[in-house]
């Protein structure tokens, strides 16, 4: 599914976070959007599943398009879309309930009652998370003893489950180790293939290794879109430059 | 300025170590007297006839099975009106409302609620439930009476339960398409339950040890409650009317033994299961 944004304008109340971003994001691919803190780049990836709407004081203008059809329009019903459009977060969230629910929920949650079904799709969640070897044996304990590596992947397993098209990651390995780090960004690499990714990370390093495509934002605009390989080598503008090589963020 | 200590920093912080470590003590003290007395007077006055019989001569002799139904039920009755209807006003509170005054001013009414004596609610209980709504010296009066006592805590409780659930799971829930009452059901009340029910043994524990606020709609029949219209006569009430009266202090205690024992097993009941709970939800 490949996501558009036209002339996107957001603020809250009288302070406007995001400035006119035009932004196209191909399908299948790793989107990554760098820059440094409070320019936007939460904001923006939480305007495409429309998580801001839960901010009383959020306004938008501008469109923002899901293989052609505005997320804003007021025709799309907001439950459908999250379905599509999946999100992990900065902080692993699991519920406090067991590894097999957390992953079920979302299908619970969208009707499903087919244990069958259930348990067939939480094990091949967990399965393209890469974490089923390290549940398989221990799914009826609470999700809330898994190690924050564990947990974030669990969540990415959790997403999985109820078939999105799109995952938006807001920086998933800012709270993790080095080395669960490795394992979700492998994770993302191979997840490519069926999901367009929009990932935020403040991590210069993370971006080069696992995006194809970076937008780098600056106060609510974006400065410059590129292939990844291009930009980080290549910058066009002299903010970005500064911004890459660490003279500012 | 020549100044002498009478004592070095080191002995005081002896001495008052010793000071507080007293206070923690005192504690346990008051408790271990209180039910010591209660239960030492009342103990032997307890054995099956007593707590398997009705009572004869008004309670001078016999048991006291109508005294503990009567408890259970106006308890139970309280409980089952009370717990939804707190929950209910905590969920609105922290899931609902966004007028900030309005927030304040019902957190302002609970907490005067909650401060009211309970004789004032048995007075509100004989004018409003006994006569106004025609409901008798029954059960029902006295169990709406304790539930009208027991909302304020339940609901003060659940509050503070309900909004220090972390945010974050609830985005997780939203995030994934969930709807609003979805999320509160399926994610924010599993995670508050054992903060909610700490809360409603809190309000009932009180509410069963109360003799004041039933006394004015419970009547005080000493046979066995069988309908919620049946008039009945709890522990407390029974207590009062055997001591004040002077029928037997000795089954007054061996009455009040049995209300407390009554309360200690709620009380360390529930907190094993929610805390067995707690251990699996959290995975600890």
């Amino acid at each position: 599914m490949k996501i558009e944004a036209k002339n996107l304008n957001v603020s809250f109340g009288e302070s406007h976070i995001l400035k006119n971003i035009n932004m196209k994001i191909p399908k299948n691919s790793v989107t990554a959007l760098i820059g440094p803190s409070g320019c936007g780049k939460s904001t923006f990836i939480r305007s495409i599943n429309r998580m801001n709407d839960l901010i009383p004081s959020f306004q938008h203008d501008g469109e923002i398009l899901l293989d052609g059809v505005d997320v804003y329009d007021s025709k799309i019903d907001v439950v459908n879309l999250r379905k599509q459009v999946g999100m992990v977060f900065q902080k692993p969230n699991p519920f406090p309930k067991s590894i097999f629910e957390n992953v079920a929920y979302g299908l619970r949650i969208h009707g499903e009652v087919d244990e069958e079904y259930i348990e067939k799709t939480v094990e091949e969640s967990l399965k393209s998370a890469a974490i089923w070897d390290e549940v398989k044996d221990k799914l009826n304990n609470s999700a809330m003893g898994l190690s924050g590596g564990q947990q974030q992947r669990l969540c990415i397993a959790r997403t999985i489950a109820v078939s999105p098209r799109v995952i938006l990651m807001d920086e998933p390995c800012s709270a993790l180790d080095p080395i669960s780090t490795l394992k979700i960004e492998d994770l993302i690499h191979r997840l490519k293939d069926e999901y367009t990714i929009v990932m935020v990370t403040h991590n210069m390093q993370q971006a080069t290794r696992v995006s194809e495509f970076t937008s780098f934002f600056l106060n609510g605009e974006i400065i410059e879109s590129n292939r990844t390989d291009q930009l980080f080598v290549n910058p066009k503008e002299k903010k970005t430059e500064e911004y890459i090589t660490g003279r500012f963020g | 300025m020549n100044f002498r200590r009478l004592w070095s920093p080191q002995t005081s912080q002896k001495i008052m170590n010793v000071i507080f470590t007293l206070s923690g003590l005192f504690t346990l003290l008051i408790l271990a007297i209180i039910l010591g007395y209660i239960l030492i007077r009342g103990l032997p006055a307890i054995n099956f006839e007593f707590i398997f019989t009705n009572p004869i001569d008004s309670g001078k002799s016999g048991g006291i099975l109508p005294m503990i139904i009567s408890s259970l039920y106006v308890t139970a009755i309280a409980a089952l009106i009370a717990t939804p209807l707190g929950v209910g006003a905590a969920i609105y509170m922290t899931e609902f409302a966004e007028n900030q005054k309005l927030i304040k001013f019902i957190r302002f009414g609970a907490e005067t609620l909650a401060s009211i004596p309970s004789i004032i609610f048995g007075l509100f209980g004989l004018a409003f439930f006994v006569v106004f709504l025609n409901l008798g010296w029954s059960i029902l009066s006295g169990g709406l009476v304790l539930a009208l006592m027991a909302f304020p805590t339940i609901f003060q409780v659940s509050e503070v339960t309900l909004s220090s659930i972390p945010s974050t799971y609830k985005e997780g829930s939203y995030g994934l398409g969930a709807t609003k009452l979805q999320t509160i059901f399926s994610v924010v009340l599993p995670a508050a339950i054992p903060g909610i029910i700490t809360g409603v043994i809190l309000a009932i524990t009180r509410a069963i040890s109360e003799a004041a606020a039933v006394m004015y709609a419970v009547g005080s029949a000493l046979s066995i409650p069988i309908s919620l219209f049946d008039p009945g006569r709890p522990l407390p009430l029974h207590l009062y009317v055997l001591a004040t009266e002077g029928v037997s202090l000795e089954n007054a205690y061996g009455t009040a033994a049995v209300l407390v024992i009554i309360v200690l097993i709620l009380t360390v009941g529930t907190n094993y299961i929610v805390e067995r709970y707690q251990m699996k939800i959290m995975g600890i």
